[in-house]
């Protein structure tokens, strides 16, 4: 199995799809609860896989283009099929995900094995007829949506309107139709005249989930950029800027570099929306740009060690944070197959760890707790013992239910509310 | 596993100024980390350079850092500092008042100023470039990463690697934009495959120079760790060949 790159829920949570490092796709259902098999609801099981990007060459810079599945979104649903774009670094595609549960049999001109029959043969005229068969779960791809980025895709987000979507890479935003594959519109640009003034870059975007007209992009400088498109075709200019002031007292030479942004979302309400930097998770009211109204420490632990996860890389690491779906609780990955939710009305935290030996089917997770100081108490992890190469960078949460997936490197985990 | 836990070593005995003025060790110290942090940076943006896919977002975030260091050291004067190293006194507040490298200053008591990095002046860095263009001697630009092989706790000609990096951050970034395929297929026919492997190299690296803080890479790096310290001279002989090339491209 491949490290996993991207997880998400479709519009009604009964479908999950992850993306992973070698371009493939996995699609999960949610089994539907039966009279024989009470406890099966919740559990999600395979639904469909299919190769969605293979890897490429780019000639003319000597390049090879991962076919690593940067994000899945899913579309909304409006008729008996699904569809979903699924990213790598440079092409977007829409993929559709039909069942077939039925064949047609008694065509006129073929025969059962489908080949043609021969004309004397059909002596009389009959009408084909509807057979059961074993459901299929075909993927087939619809669009392709290709050679509009010059930089690596880091997000892609659909419009509250249907018909549009948003990609972007480190230095530009695209707007599409999903009709139409061989224009895309620019719609934010901040490459500089002379690339040696390069200091920041675009690290995600997103859609406010009702209004189609606004999006918002974070920075590498822990900046965020609200934009209008009612307002310029061409929208550089921003309409909000959110920016937390340096705390002083806190500033290293990594200051720049844990403030960037890897994630934003906007809640499902749209008043609000998250950040993930490195080490913490942000929650900005969208009418005030001066500050967050909550933050919230991830691994605040990791701030005396910078300078070694720096050396590692690990400083360089990309975490997701996502919403619950009543906006009352937001979950992030960290360590050492660590991930936390923070519950925002009671300030609540917990730590929890996605891992075989600490997850037993159907038994109720533990709380983990590492240790900041001094003596460890039993069943605390001291900071050193953490294992830095298991993070949990893709978490989602399901639309209405307290179900959530985590992925652990090349594991998925599915961990759901325990119901008395 | 994790890296052992990133206790402040103290550099006595390293440096001919200890014991002159009272606090004095601590300024070794911040100035040694710093200069590692320079050069670990340099070896990153260097590595990405060499990589197929260089990643835009990193190698942003690792050059900001450079230019920050560079500032922040042309600031505190600390060239002058290192080689009038007997007359240190006029440089001392100030060096004490910057931030210490990976420590947060609430565990500082002293009050803090804060250098001006958010001013960061384009001409700044092109005064410096002239400057440096003039007073760099004619040694090859391979003194940068000789630097980083051997000699890290050793203050080399500050002038040459100031030059040196303002070439480097240049050249990455029209490289990154401007691939010339010549140049890259040179590089990769003179590279081992090891570089491809981030960790590898830097562990190669960084065993090498004996780093007194932020070491045991080799707790993160591949099973080949053993194989990749003992193809560390040849690993070290090709940067310098590969520099070469860069400079020369």
């Amino acid at each position: 199995a491949d490290i996993i790159s991207t997880v998400e829920f479709n519009y009604t949570g009964d479908l999950l799809a992850t993306g992973d490092k070698g371009g493939r796709v996995v699609i999960f259902q949610r089994e539907q609860e039966t009279k024989s098999r009470p406890l099966s609801r919740g559990e999600y099981n395979v639904y469909s896989t299919f190769q969605s990007h293979e890897p490429e060459f780019d000639y003319l810079k000597s390049l090879e283009i991962e076919e690593k599945i940067n994000k899945i979104r899913w579309l909304p649903q409006q008729n008996a099929a699904h569809f979903l774009l699924s990213t790598n670094d440079k092409t977007i595609k829409l993929w559709k995900i039909s069942e077939r549960d039925k064949r047609a049999e008694g065509y006129n001109l073929k025969d059962e094995d489908g080949r043609l029959r021969e004309p004397f043969r059909v002596t009389e005229l009959r009408v084909p007829t509807l057979k059961p068969m074993d459901l299929m779960v075909e993927a087939s791809p619809r669009r392709t949506f290709a050679n509009a980025h010059t930089y690596h895709i880091n997000s892609i987000s659909v419009n509250s309107d249907y018909a549009t979507y948003l990609s972007a890479d480190d230095l530009r935003i695209n707007l599409w139709h999903l009709e139409v594959t061989n224009r895309s519109f620019n719609i934010v640009d901040i490459k500089p005249a002379n690339m040696e003034e390069l200091t920041e870059v675009i690290t995600a975007a997103e859609f406010h989930p009702h209004h189609c007209n606004v999006f918002v992009y974070s920075s590498s400088k822990g900046t965020i950029r609200l934009c209008d498109m009612r307002s310029s075709a061409l929208c550089d200019q921003h309409s909000k800027f959110f920016e937390e002031p340096e705390d002083p007292s806190s500033r290293s030479f990594f200051s720049e570099i844990i403030s960037s942004i890897s994630d934003v979302k906007f809640s499902h309400s749209g008043r609000y929306m998250m950040t993930r930097d490195y080490l913490s998770v942000k929650v900005w009211d969208l009418n005030m740009e001066n500050r967050p109204v909550e933050t919230y420490q991830v691994h605040e632990y990791l701030r005396s060690k910078l300078c070694s996860l720096y050396e590692n890389d690990c400083i360089f690491d990309k975490f997701e944070c996502c919403w619950n779906g009543s906006d009352s609780t937001i979950m992030t990955g960290s360590y050492n197959n660590f991930f936390r939710t923070f519950e925002r009305e009671s300030h609540r935290d917990v730590t929890l760890e996605a891992s075989r030996e600490s997850s037993k089917p159907r038994a109720v997770l533990k709380p983990r707790k590492v240790c900041t100081s001094g003596k460890r108490k039993k069943d605390e992890i001291t900071v050193d013992s953490l294992d830095f190469n298991k993070k949990i960078l893709h978490t989602a949460w399901h639309p209405t239910e307290n179900i959530i997936a985590v992925a652990a490197t090349n594991n998925l985990y599915l961990f759901q509310e325990k119901v008395n | 596993m994790f890296v052992r836990g990133l206790k402040r070593k103290c550099f006595d005995g390293e440096e001919d100024i200890e014991g002159t003025l009272a606090g004095i060790k601590a300024i070794p110290s911040y100035n040694l980390q710093r200069q590692s942090l320079l050069d670990m940076s340099l070896v990153k943006l260097q590595l990405c350079h060499m990589l197929v896919e260089p990643n835009l977002c990193r190698s942003v975030l690792i050059a900001n850092t450079v230019r920050q260091i560079q500032e922040e050291m042309t600031q505190d004067g600390t060239w002058q500092m290192i080689n009038t190293q007997s007359t240190g006194q006029a440089s001392l507040d100030r060096l004490v008042s910057t931030d210490i490298l990976c420590r947060s200053s609430r565990d500082q008591a002293e009050g803090k100023h804060v250098p001006a990095y958010s001013t960061f002046n384009k001409d700044f860095e092109s005064d410096q470039a002239q400057d440096s263009s003039e007073t760099m001697s004619t040694a090859p630009s391979v003194q940068a990463p000789r630097n980083l092989q051997s000699n890290v706790w050793e203050m080399e000609n500050p002038q040459e690697n100031k030059g040196n990096f303002q070439k480097s951050l240049d050249q990455i970034f029209e490289t990154l934009e401007n691939k010339s395929p010549n140049s890259v297929e040179d590089l990769f026919s003179e590279v081992d495959n090891s570089y491809y492997d981030l960790d590898t190299m830097l562990t190669g690296m960084m065993s090498n120079t004996k780093m007194g803080h932020c070491d045991s890479l080799e707790t993160f790096s591949s099973p080949t760790n053993t194989a990749s310290n003992s193809n560390c001279k040849s690993d070290l002989n090709d940067l310098d060949h590969i520099v070469e090339i860069l400079v020369e491209s």
